[in-house]
């Protein structure tokens, strides 16, 4: 019995993950009176006790509007919303805190980007490369843009492995190319895609890179100088901070250049009926009141990130994804969707004759949540010629435990069906 | 695993392994396509009518197991039955799946098999997967031949008030 448990326990674990969990109140939660078991991080990924203070803490002691008022609470609130851009700053390894601009999330990143250095250099007849293996958002504002512009959208296509063909992508680089704008982790199949290699190749043929970093930020340490991104997009949400707060960095020279996004109070500089003028960077992207405190809470999240280490958090994920790789394929019925040979936190699956819905409503019923469907990922699903797929998606505080739990439950739902 | 029967009937098995009627009807005058966009599920209703009567349904199509076995269960409840008898039964059995009405042993009676989608109130984010087939059987009926999704009567329309 002992032999067991040894087994299951990681070799080497990275660090506490006993000592993590406790730091997330939400996993003590008992579902249908099971323990819950969360495995949806890649949808949304649950928040620590100092996530959740920060933002109480904001509203009990420093709340006001930022950027504006000369009183005691307006400084306080700045001072505390422009440090998560600095921490940001420093998360990414970006050159200055100006080039980090705070939106909603991933997907207004990519439409301000699209709206904006999009409808000012994109002409008709020219091309923005994207992959077969995208997210929606990183699909429909560009097809967007060229519809209005006349412009063409070219996807490089995947393998059976779900890696994205290089040698393909190169090809469809053409003179034409403005922009290669490409996810860091494949939210549906878990591929890691060589991001440096095709920033290279695409600023060869001149053309820009976009990187959708939704998935990666929580995952692996990410420097986009290193990476050579030209834009870099996150959510605040999946990496243990609160929803409705994002990240956008561009290069400062290029968000210079760029228009404004969205018009309003705190992008201006000066309005008077015949003229604006436009505040200077991040503030011309940023009209509006924004989610202060949860971008305050967000800073706490990435110091919360940052004080673990990403790079033991990767690791940590590693050996949950080899271990439920190895545990599920254990299991003659399924089928792992995306076989990457670099892969990070997300174990896409099909069972044979078990509709991925009829998974998701069993497994929830034993207390683990995970995603079915097609995860906003329509292309992917009809490249392998399936309507859905069940995905478990792996956070910092989940455990081996829990992927045997998973199994259990997978075995209950072939019993059910079979 | 016991709640779950109640979800998982014997009968929804059976039917979601073995459909029936589960076959193209090519000659068929009147068909829809049924299209649930959050599970990227599709089908196909067949229909073919003698005057005002149901004389010949089907399906085809790739779904989970409650919407396949309900899209069975429907070819075989709307069989032989007029338009309008049709459309109040797929009335019934919608206020039975939300938890509106359906209890009482007189409408459970004339809801016949399909009163063991029951346990699918339980479930209301299931809801849209057994209205599917009903939906497109209606718009068949229609001969509108516009596809129907399960969203589109906007928000929260089949959510079953959860």
């Amino acid at each position: 019995m002992s032999t067991a448990v040894r087994e299951t326990a990681a070799a080497n674990p990275v660090y506490d993950v006993a000592a993590i969990r406790r730091d997330f109140p939400i996993l003590s939660l008992r579902v249908y009176g099971k323990p819950l078991v969360y495995l949806d991080n890649a949808a949304s990924a649950q928040k620590p006790q100092s996530v959740i203070d920060a933002e109480r803490e904001v509203y009990e002691r420093c709340y006001a509007n930022i950027h504006r008022g000369v009183h005691y609470l307006s400084v306080h609130a700045t001072d505390a919303y422009d440090a998560s851009r600095e921490k940001t700053r420093a998360f990414l390894n970006a050159a200055e805190a100006h080039e980090i601009v705070f939106v909603r999330g991933t997907t207004e990143a990519v439409n301000l980007v699209a709206q904006t250095w999009g409808r000012a250099n994109v002409r008709a007849g020219d091309e923005i490369l994207i992959t077969a293996l995208e997210h929606h958002s990183n699909i429909v504002p560009w097809q967007m843009l060229c519809e209005e512009k006349g412009a063409r959208l070219a996807v490089a296509p995947i393998t059976d492995s779900g890696e994205v063909d290089l040698a393909a992508l190169e090809r469809l680089l053409t003179p034409r190319t403005r922009m290669v704008s490409i996810a860091h982790l494949s939210n549906a199949l878990g591929t890691v895609l060589p991001v440096a290699r095709i920033a290279e190749l695409a600023h060869a043929a001149g053309a820009l890179v976009f990187v959708d970093g939704a998935q990666a930020a929580p995952r692996m340490p990410v420097d986009v100088r290193a990476l050579g991104a030209d834009f870099y997009a996150f959510s605040s949400h999946k990496i243990y901070g609160p929803s409705g707060v994002g990240v956008l960095y561009g290069r400062s020279e290029l968000l210079e250049a760029m228009p404004p996004y969205q018009g309003g109070g705190d992008m201006i500089r000066s309005v008077t009926f015949e003229k604006t003028t436009y505040n200077s960077l991040p503030y011309k992207f940023e009209a509006g009141t924004p989610n202060i405190a949860g971008g305050i809470a967000f800073g706490a999240a990435l110091d919360y990130v940052t004080r673990i280490g990403l790079d033991r958090i990767g690791a940590h994920e590693h050996d949950l994804l080899a271990y439920a790789t190895q545990t599920l394929s254990s299991i003659p019925e399924l089928t792992i969707v995306g076989t990457a040979r670099e892969k990070a936190g997300v174990l896409s699956f099909v069972l044979a004759g078990v509709h991925p819905h009829d998974i998701g409503t069993v497994l929830d019923r034993e207390g683990i949540a995970i995603r079915t469907g097609h995860h906003c990922a329509q292309p992917v699903m009809d490249r392998f010629g399936l309507a859905a797929t069940a995905r478990a998606s792996f956070g910092l505080y989940n455990t081996r435990d829990e992927v045997d739990a998973l199994a259990a439950g997978i075995r209950t739902v072939l019993k059910m069906f079979r | 695993m016991s709640e779950l029967r109640d979800l998982y009937q014997e009968v929804i098995l059976d039917h979601s392994k073995r459909p029936r009627n589960f076959r193209s009807m090519p000659e068929a005058e009147r068909r829809a396509e049924g299209y649930n966009p959050l599970c990227g599920d599709r089908e196909t209703v067949f229909v073919d009518m003698d005057g005002d009567v149901v004389r010949d349904v089907s399906f085809q199509g790739a779904g989970c197991a409650i919407s396949t076995a309900s899209a069975s269960m429907m070819t075989e409840s709307v069989k032989g039955r007029t338009r309008a008898e049709a459309e109040s039964l797929f009335e019934r059995f919608h206020d039975l799946i939300v938890g509106k009405g359906g209890e009482s042993p007189d409408e459970s009676s004339k809801l016949g098999k399909l009163a063991v989608f029951s346990g699918v109130r339980e479930y209301p984010v299931r809801v849209k997967c057994a209205t599917l087939p009903w939906h497109t059987l209606k718009a068949a009926l229609a001969q509108n031949g516009a596809t129907v999704s399960t969203e589109s009567e906007g928000p929260n329309a089949e959510s079953g008030g959860a």
